[in-house]
């Protein structure tokens, strides 16, 4: 299953900083995406978008995780080269997490 | 208890305006907030000034008030706005002339200066670990001011205020000191007020824009949707909500998503006024639309103004072509090829090749089936225009002299700035308020 089908997201940038945010839409998953949605996997699925390993915010108020994406120098909104400058499809990506 | 009704009514430089319109009209609002200024926005608005120096405001701010003020005016509704980008003094004389225009005399309108800070550049200090830019590049340097400034303007009986830089959520947390004269150390209750103002400042994106993904999350109306309003109590608990008959949706997955919106650590948000944890924030639905917020906490604020620099980042060009039809994916990489050895020796900075529809936003999987049809897309920096021009003359060159078939061209070169921050000590600039009457 992916994690598309037990949560939502959205990405948000400043700077070379990307948050991607992966909330679960049953609060009982919870458990299962602090369990399974790692420091580790979310690294290894970003690869190639980051410098250096993601780094995880556990928000359980409101049955959440914050991951913070740091993207190479001149990777921001104002200098990248990309068609997604500010990094807006990485929720998207996020979601083909296998769970 | 007294309660204040606030609304957003853009979230960026270019937003729609009737929605703005329509909470004016129904929503009751004590205030109307319009954020209109996205990192670059004003580095840009800095260089129009350069040209012409009653310029440098928002393009927009003369049709956003006109369609804004008379409803305001009947309403009793206050407006605060950073459509004064490079130029909140120009934006003030602009709003007067337009209220003017609409008959609507007396109507008091106030601006901020001091956030521009480009003359203290040299009292500047990095920002984190990220290093200062050359100082001679420099176009523009704004400091994020804060609520104080706003609440400050607001006392002065403005109708209207204007401001350059201000953080986003404080344009809100300003009109809730002012209101509730919240004393400016109650960091809890700040904390609260910056997640309000967080979740208003994106207009639309809390009542159902960039949200809706069709089957997973589907948005009633999405051509109409609504921007939202907030019923702030005394103690900064809030009820989120938007015009009737409006289309979109508030609810708890809207709220959620946008809380956490460009936040990295949510124990540590840090804006100029206070420092705000979003980690016990709780959000319950009171009705269709209506979603209670509560529980956002503070800690104190930073001893710096965080700066925004503008910074002047040479030329960037950009060209695409289309191929379709059978082995369109093939002729794409080939005229790839020829583009890449043809813009070797001139692309002494940055080139970056991507083919839509496979690799351009996000890499399909290796055992994705070819597309019918797909576009080629060039993109790179160049230290002057000519080198800048050379990349799209390549690419158009494409037509009579690259693989068959390629069609629908299109490209562009413009200028470039980038955007770099720093700090600076508070007491290093100290704003300024002025009114006028129209």
């Amino acid at each position: 299953m992916k994690l598309r089908e037990i949560a939502h997201s959205r990405a948000g940038d400043k700077g070379n900083l990307v948050n991607v945010s992966v909330i679960a839409y049953r609060e009982d998953d919870y458990p299962l995406l602090v369990e399974r949605v790692t420091e580790e996997r979310v690294t290894e699925l970003f690869r190639e978008h980051i410098t250096k390993p993601v780094v995880r915010y556990c928000v359980p108020n409101v049955f959440a995780l914050n991951f913070v994406l740091h993207r190479p120098h001149g990777e921001s909104v104002t200098r990248s080269l990309r068609l997604d400058a500010h990094g807006k499809s990485l929720s998207s990506f996020m979601l083909t997490l296998e769970i | 208890m007294k309660s204040v009704r606030i609304g957003a009514g853009a979230g960026f430089a270019g937003d729609r305006i009737e929605p703005a319109v329509q909470l004016v009209e129904f929503g009751r609002l004590d205030f109307l907030v319009f954020e209109c200024l996205a990192e670059r926005t004003i580095a840009l608005s800095q260089l129009r000034k350069r040209t012409d120096p009653d310029a440098g405001y928002d393009p927009l701010l003369v049709d956003r008030m006109t369609a804004v003020l008379p409803a305001c005016r009947r309403n009793g509704t206050r407006v605060i706005a950073n459509m004064g980008a490079a130029n909140p003094r120009a934006a003030a004389r602009k709003t007067i002339e337009v209220a003017r225009k609409l008959g609507l005399s007396g109507l008091r309108i106030a601006w901020i200066e001091g956030d521009d800070v480009l003359h203290l550049a040299k009292e500047f200090r990095p920002f984190e670990d990220q290093p200062l830019p050359e100082l001679g590049k420099y176009i523009s340097a704004n400091a994020y001011l804060g609520a104080d400034t706003v609440a400050e303007a607001l006392e002065l009986r403005a109708d209207v205020v204007l401001t350059g830089r201000v953080a986003d959520p404080s344009l809100f947390l300003g009109a809730f000191v002012h209101a509730f004269g919240w004393d400016l150390t109650s960091w809890d209750t700040l904390g609260q007020g910056i997640v309000v103002g967080h979740l208003l400042e994106c207009a639309g994106q809390l009542s159902g824009g960039y949200f809706a993904d069709p089957e997973y999350k589907d948005v009633p109306d999405l051509d109409r949707i609504g921007f939202p309003l907030a019923e702030v109590a005394e103690d900064a608990s809030a009820v989120l909500t938007k015009a009737e008959d409006s289309g979109g949706v508030i609810n708890v997955q809207t709220c959620r998503e946008q809380l956490l919106y460009e936040v990295f650590n949510p124990s540590a948000y840090v804006t100029p006024d206070v420092t705000a944890n979003f980690t016990g924030v709780h959000f319950e639905q009171e009705g269709p639309n209506r979603m209670r917020v509560s529980g956002g906490k503070g800690s104190t604020r930073p001893g710096d103004y965080k700066i925004s620099i503008g910074v002047d980042d040479g030329f960037m060009a950009e060209g695409q072509i289309s191929y379709a039809g059978p082995g369109a994916l093939a002729r794409a990489e080939l005229a790839r090829n020829v583009l890449e050895k043809r813009l070797g020796w001139v692309c002494i900075s940055e080139v970056r090749f991507d083919i839509l529809g496979v690799n351009a936003v996000l890499n399909a999987p290796r055992d994705w089936p070819a597309p019918y049809e797909v576009r080629l897309r060039a993109a790179g920096h160049f230290k002057n225009e000519t080198d800048a021009k050379r990349l799209v003359r390549e690419v158009e060159s494409l037509y009579l002299n690259g693989p068959a078939g390629g069609c629908g061209i299109a490209s562009s070169v413009r200028e470039n700035i980038a955007i770099a921050p720093a700090v600076l000590a508070r007491e290093a600039s100290t704003p300024t308020f002025c009114v006028e009457e129209a």
